[in-house]
């Protein structure tokens, strides 16, 4: 008997991947996942940082799919390559920092790469026409194909019947009349097919995988690249744009403000990267200064951390300062009054 | 056999789990790794990665902020 064709299928842990996959399974066919880790990716961090989040059960949803799918998952490190899709997308942005067309291209590149070197025979994603304004759409259905160097070794599953046949397709490797055809945002199709699949518990499809599409989380990322007048990051800085609150009182420096004790606890571990305040003489919160930041400006830091302390209504309130370099040192201030900070310097 | 310690202190999900499985992958079969990790999404997630990818978690250990998670390599 012959080895069963092999595809890898894009999974993100969302409905679409995992019914795109199932579909394939069912024609017989060898599936395997692979998902990728920008670092923009909502899985995941903002749980294990919140010490609210820490009692709710958390999970990997692409671990979660490939389990109920009985199949393998390659999770891969795209952190550096992807600065580029991000820092310089061909396609644009769509709403906010997302670059959904390029990402999936990109994406699809690499699954083509992995493919080849793995010996695998096609690609699978969950992807929809007119599921997402930017990157699903019928237009760009081929320019993904195109662009990622995948062309007919890329199968849409779920709207394959909308599309040209793929090389699985015509090679009869799939029944191309036991693919689907779903077509726009509505997602009862997909509610149905997973119905009959006996899938349950799965992730809402709220299309909310990545931090790029964030309003907060893009403003985050472009005041970070015109502070620092240039569009570049580290896996530190994007991590750190997910986590406590955000204030520039100057265009030379930012604050990071801790919320509460997980993020506190979690900003701590950046105190020998960055200039970083506590207040001592009440409970308050860990602030990491971002930038260079002269003695009034720390001053005028103290007073923003002495406001989001437990002492914000006292008279005084003594703040620790510790330099990034040189000595720690200890200034009372006044703590700065709500109405006194400018609404434009939340990010 | 080898035994191998994986430091993945203060990375979060799912970056203990990608160095997991590159630690693995460079490992044979039958070889030990104790991954020691302080996001506490580790102790849901590499054993998820071990049941899908087929290796075998022996124990799992929680002192303090630390999680230490020991898996055997097995025939994938």
């Amino acid at each position: 008997m012959s080895e069963p064709h092999k595809a890898v299928a894009l999974i993100s842990g969302g409905l679409d991947s995992l019914l795109a996959a199932k579909v394939i399974q069912q024609q017989g066919i060898h599936v395997e996942g692979i998902n990728f880790f920008t670092g923009f990716c909502v899985e995941g961090h903002t749980h294990a940082i919140r010490k609210k989040d820490r009692a709710k059960p958390k999970r990997n949803n692409a671990l979660w799919v490939a389990e109920q799918l009985g199949i393998k998952l390659h999770i891969v490190d795209i952190i550096e390559e992807y600065k580029d899709v991000v820092i310089n997308p061909k396609h644009g942005y769509g709403a906010n920092l997302n670059p959904c067309l390029d990402c999936k291209i990109f994406m699809v590149q690499k699954a083509k790469e992995w493919i080849e070197q793995k010996g695998f025979d096609f690609i699978i994603t969950g992807e929809v026409i007119g599921q997402r304004p930017m990157s699903q759409r019928k237009d760009t259905m081929p320019v993904i194909s195109h662009e990622s160097g995948a062309e007919a070794l890329l199968l849409r599953p779920l709207c394959a019947k909308n599309l040209e046949p793929t090389l699985p397709e015509l090679e009869g490797w799939v029944d191309r009349e036991r693919l689907y055809d779903f077509e726009g945002r509505t997602r009862k199709p997909q509610m149905a097919l997973a119905a009959e699949f006996g899938f349950e518990d799965y992730a809402q499809p709220a299309g909310g995988c990545c931090f790029l599409t964030d309003k907060q989380y893009s403003v985050k990322l472009s005041d970070l690249w015109q502070a620092r007048g240039e569009r570049r990051y580290e896996l530190d800085d994007i991590m750190l744009l997910k986590v406590g609150r955000h204030l520039r009182p100057r265009p030379n420096f930012k604050m990071i403000i801790g919320r509460e004790d997980g993020e506190n606890k979690f900003l701590h571990g950046y105190r020998k990267q960055y200039t970083h305040m506590v207040t001592t003489s009440h409970n308050g919160p860990l602030v990491l200064i971002d930038g260079e930041a002269g003695a009034e400006d720390l001053e005028l830091a103290a007073r923003i951390t002495a406001r989001f302390s437990q002492g914000r209504d006292a008279g005084q309130v003594d703040v620790e300062i510790h330099p990034r370099e040189g000595d720690v040192h200890s200034v009372q201030v006044q703590p700065m009054r709500g109405a006194e900070i400018p609404a434009d310097w939340y990010l | 056999m080898s035994e191998t310690t994986l430091d993945a202190r203060r990375m979060l999900c799912p970056m203990p789990v990608i160095r997991t499985q590159e630690k693995v992958e460079q490992l044979q079969v039958g070889d030990t790794l104790t991954v020691i990790c302080t996001d506490p999404g580790a102790m849901h997630d590499i054993p998820a990665w071990c049941r899908v990818n087929g290796h075998e978690v022996i124990d799992i250990d929680q002192q303090d902020e630390e999680i230490s998670i020991r898996l055997r390599v097995c025939e994938e």
